[in-house]
């Protein structure tokens, strides 16, 4: 296999200095250009990294009118000051950022993997991906030679599995250069939907092969496909503890240690995330009646334990360290070995699996009614090989069985699929006609709010009944916790820049469990806070499991166990142990306000970002039938009778909802209000000027956008 | 097989002969920090002698990069070339014998070189090898 060279780029290989390069790359797929970016002091101090420096490169290349499949959008991938650092565990993450097919806006994805910390130590803080080529195309970054080239693909596969392994194959020498190669690869799925998502590899040397990691949401994989890449390649050689050149290796090397030990010692009696990765919340989840199922209307089932992480923990193979960086002791990446898939172009051969995570166990198995473990793994090995996001593919299978039942769709309008509830095969059998691009799978892949205009204009479904049940928002479909029960939660799903994605803030347990949030006023605090401190883990390229998935012993006598401050206090000594710079709790936040604030305005920009983009479906705030009041009757009646005021004797079951129903939309508003207030955002959601310019994001492009939007 | 560097606390007068001869092997400095033997004082005036044991090998499952290996003499080694400094197996060690110090990326341990045994004035430390437990 040769790839012949279309364009090249030598560039000079320099030291990282505490972690930056102060440059970035950035390559046009239409016109070959390949050149370098200088980061200025001013971009490094207000966007610090990671997110804040793929915004802001995009913000610059791109206009208000730019749509996700212009030859101007961009993919952009950037680590961060942190990343790449070897002793604090949960140091290696990419984060992702494009306009997204599914919403419009930018969507960023935080993803381990090899890529980001081998691209930063070849030299770039970020890679900005802009045009897109007449031919399938890979971009090859050389970081032991300087080297950039833009190649033809040519005949490759586009599975993932065996993308991966025959680039892999192609670019290293000899097997020791395996370790040292990422690739970065999407999948025919990607290339006919909108929820198309990105695999990051790393060599798995124990189990000599590839393992992929996700950048799942938003259709990051779909505009890749579209700018005709076929894959990104990266090689860096000499990875060491201080690549870095951080300012103090000393306490970069004790505090990654005293995590070490403290995961090595605690993880069996906490999260067992050695052991069973995020999956370990299943049952948790099905206990509190917070795991979806049936397209979100419950949130418990009988046969729940069927996706346990005891079930998981037999089918992962043990006893290998399952880090997706290096020095990971936290070690969530687990693998099935030797699976052997039933449906589809790899029916009968063995196969390795990445995961299944919890969210693809709740996406893929519990909100479809799919209580058997295989089906789960299967449906996980497709998405991922075919490069489809596991969380919309689940919610999206979700929905169109409810569609289904309720009589929008049948035989005749899925083109012969059956979507009953748990029938695993029609769902794999859509995952497979997304895959080759035809018949539902195409009308399926673009998502549910799409699907439900499509229904509307197409079948004269109802529009009101479709917007209650489609779970998604902004355009991404919800992730796999139910929030019905947990107003903070609501917010922290539908508040977010990116949609509903748990990644900016999980507040169930503190809400509803432990009633911690008890006002608007402190569910808005949770909503400002923890948003905040979360976005630095992708100003950083870090994880944010190590942060909470593991605690110090004593954390629970700490004044705010719920920020884990022993931790946070691990952060900013790491910040300031590699920049130099020493931060607060105080700075910290600030850091991330200035970036976060900075998403809403391009949100704005691209004509979305204020108070209507930010409401929910009604499923995720409560129950929109019959059904599913009467499946939870004393909960409901309760909350009526103590909070409403209404005396739910003699009121009919339709009655009852109508009045839960305002109530309960009346309380999201009130949170809306308090939540805008405590961002320093205008009643309409927009940043105020003075707001923008107390945190420092005074730059006046920004101002002049918002003040367009001020009334 | 296993070799190994074998421990007699009772022996063990506190001399600290054996952390230098081991620090200036390796290291080329007399420092305790920098050997892996340690000497550790107890309360009651005795000494407690530590080193690699050869035998838990929880280091060489947790290295991720698999620099961690095992002789063909039964000795747990550290191959430097593929370390990639991350520090797992210290943390991982039960009993402090895989070492740190942070004016080195790599860690280290006792690969039963048996100078130390040869400096000890108090027949505290032996080389011997023994078969496999297990």
């Amino acid at each position: 296999m040769t790839h012949d060279v279309l364009k090249e780029y030598r560039y000079q290989l320099k030291p990282v200095v505490r972690g930056y390069n102060h440059r970035t790359l950035y390559v046009n797929l239409s016109n070959g250009e390949i050149r370098e970016k200088p980061v200025s002091e001013e971009m490094r101090k207000k966007f610090i990294g990671g997110k804040g420096f793929d915004l802001k490169l995009m913000w610059d290349a791109t206009r208000e009118t730019t749509q996700w499949d212009d030859p101007e959008n961009e993919i952009n991938i950037a680590m961060g000051p942190i990343a790449g650092n070897t002793n604090y565990p949960g140091s290696g993450k990419s984060i992702v950022t494009t306009i997204s097919p599914a919403t419009r806006i930018p969507v960023d994805c935080n993803v381990g993997g090899h890529f980001g910390p081998y691209l930063k130590f070849s030299g770039f803080d970020a890679l900005e991906i802009q045009g897109k080529a007449d031919r399938e195309t890979l971009l090859y970054i050389d970081g032991d030679q300087g080297l950039v080239q833009i190649l033809l693909a040519g005949e490759i596969p586009s599975d993932s599995h065996l993308l991966t392994e025959q680039l892999t194959e192609h670019f290293a020498k000899d097997e020791r250069e395996k370790q040292h190669l990422s690739i970065v690869s999407a999948g025919r799925g990607a290339e006919h939907t909108w929820i198309g998502c990105l695999n990051f590899s790393y060599y798995d040397k124990r189990r000599k092969a590839m393992r992929l990691k996700q950048a799942g949401r938003g259709g990051t994989g779909t505009v890749f496909r579209d700018k005709k890449l076929k894959a990104l390649v990266v090689k860096f050689s000499s990875l060491k503890g201080d690549s870095n050149h951080p300012a103090d290796l000393k306490t970069v090397q004790e505090t990654g240690l005293r995590l070490h030990r403290e995961i090595l010692a605690l993880d069996d009696e906490q999260c067992r995330m050695r052991r069973q990765g995020t999956a370990h919340l299943v049952e948790v989840m099905n206990d509190y009646d917070l795991l979806p199922v049936m397209n979100f209307r419950y949130g418990s089932h009988p046969e729940g334990n069927k996706l346990a992480s005891w079930v998981w923990e037999k089918r992962f193979t043990q006893n290998i360290p399952d880090g997706c960086w290096f020095g990971c002791t936290l070690s969530c990446a687990h693998a099935v070995d030797n699976f052997e898939p039933k449906t589809g172009p790899y029916a009968g051969q063995k196969v390795m699996i990445d995961g299944p995570e919890y969210e693809t166990v709740a996406g893929c198995g519990s909100n479809p009614s799919i209580f058997d473990p295989e089906a789960v793994l299967e449906i996980n090995f497709y998405c991922d090989t075919y490069g489809i996001d596991t969380i919309s593919f689940g919610t999206i299978t979700a929905f169109v069985m409810d569609c289904y039942q309720n009589g929008i769709l049948n035989r005749e309008r899925t083109g012969g699929l059956e979507f009953t509830w748990g029938n695993w095969r029609v769902a794999c059998e859509m995952l497979h006609q997304m895959a080759r691009g035809e018949g539902f799978g195409l009308v399926a892949g673009k998502g549910v709010r799409w699907m439900k205009a499509y229904f509307v204009k197409e079948y004269g479904a109802d529009a009101g009944f479709l917007d209650d049940i489609g779970m998604e928002g902004k355009g991404l479909e919800q992730s796999e916790y139910q929030s019905k029960e947990s107003l903070a939660q609501q917010g922290g799903y539908y508040m977010t820049n990116k949609g509903p994605q748990h990644d900016e803030a999980w507040l169930i347990f503190m809400d509803m469990v432990n009633n911690r949030l008890p006002t608007f006023e402190a569910k808005a605090e949770a909503l400002h806070y923890f948003p905040l401190f979360r976005t630095w883990f992708g100003l950083q390229g870090l994880c944010k499991l190590p942060w909470n998935d593991i605690e110090p012993a004593d954390n629970a006598q700490q004044a705010e166990p719920n920020k884990v401050p022993e931790h946070v206090q691990n952060y900013l000594d790491l910040y300031t142990a590699i920049t130099g710079e020493s931060i607060d709790k105080t700075e910290m936040i600030r850091q991330s306000e200035r970036v976060y604030n900075f998403q809403r305005v391009f949100n704005l920009r691209l004509g979305h970002g204020k108070r209507i983009d930010d409401h929910p479906p009604y499923r995720a705030v409560g129950p929109v039938t019959v059904e599913e009041y009467e499946s939870r009757v004393e909960r409901y009646d309760k909350q009526l009778k103590e909070q409403v005021g209404v005396d739910p004797a003699d009121r009919s079951t339709e009655e009852k909802l109508v009045i839960l129903r305002k109530f309960r939309l009346d309380q999201y508003e009130q949170l809306l209000d308090a939540v805008y207030g405590r961002r320093g955002w205008t009643p309409d959601g927009v940043p105020t000027p003075e707001h923008l310019t107390a945190i420092g994001m005074d730059l006046p492009e920004v101002l002049a956008l918002v003040s367009k939007h001020l009334r | 097989m296993i070799k190994r560097l074998k421990t007699y606390d009772a022996n063990c007068i506190g001399c600290l002969s054996c952390t230098h001869v081991c620090s200036y092997l390796y290291f080329k400095e007399e420092n305790p920090d920098k050997s892996s033997i340690q000497v550790e004082d107890r309360p009651d005036g005795t000494f407690h002698l530590v080193t690699c044991d050869q035998t838990c090998r929880l280091c060489v499952a947790e290295c991720p990069t698999m620099a961690i290996s095992v002789s063909s003499q039964g000795v747990v080694m550290i191959n430097r070339n593929l370390c990639i400094h991350c520090l797992a197996c210290v943390a991982v060690c039960p009993i402090q014998a895989m070492r740190s110090h942070p004016d080195l990326l790599v860690p280290f341990k006792c690969i039963a070189c048996g100078q130390c045994a040869k400096q000890c004035p108090s027949q505290a430390l032996e080389i011997i090898t023994e078969e496999a437990r297990g």
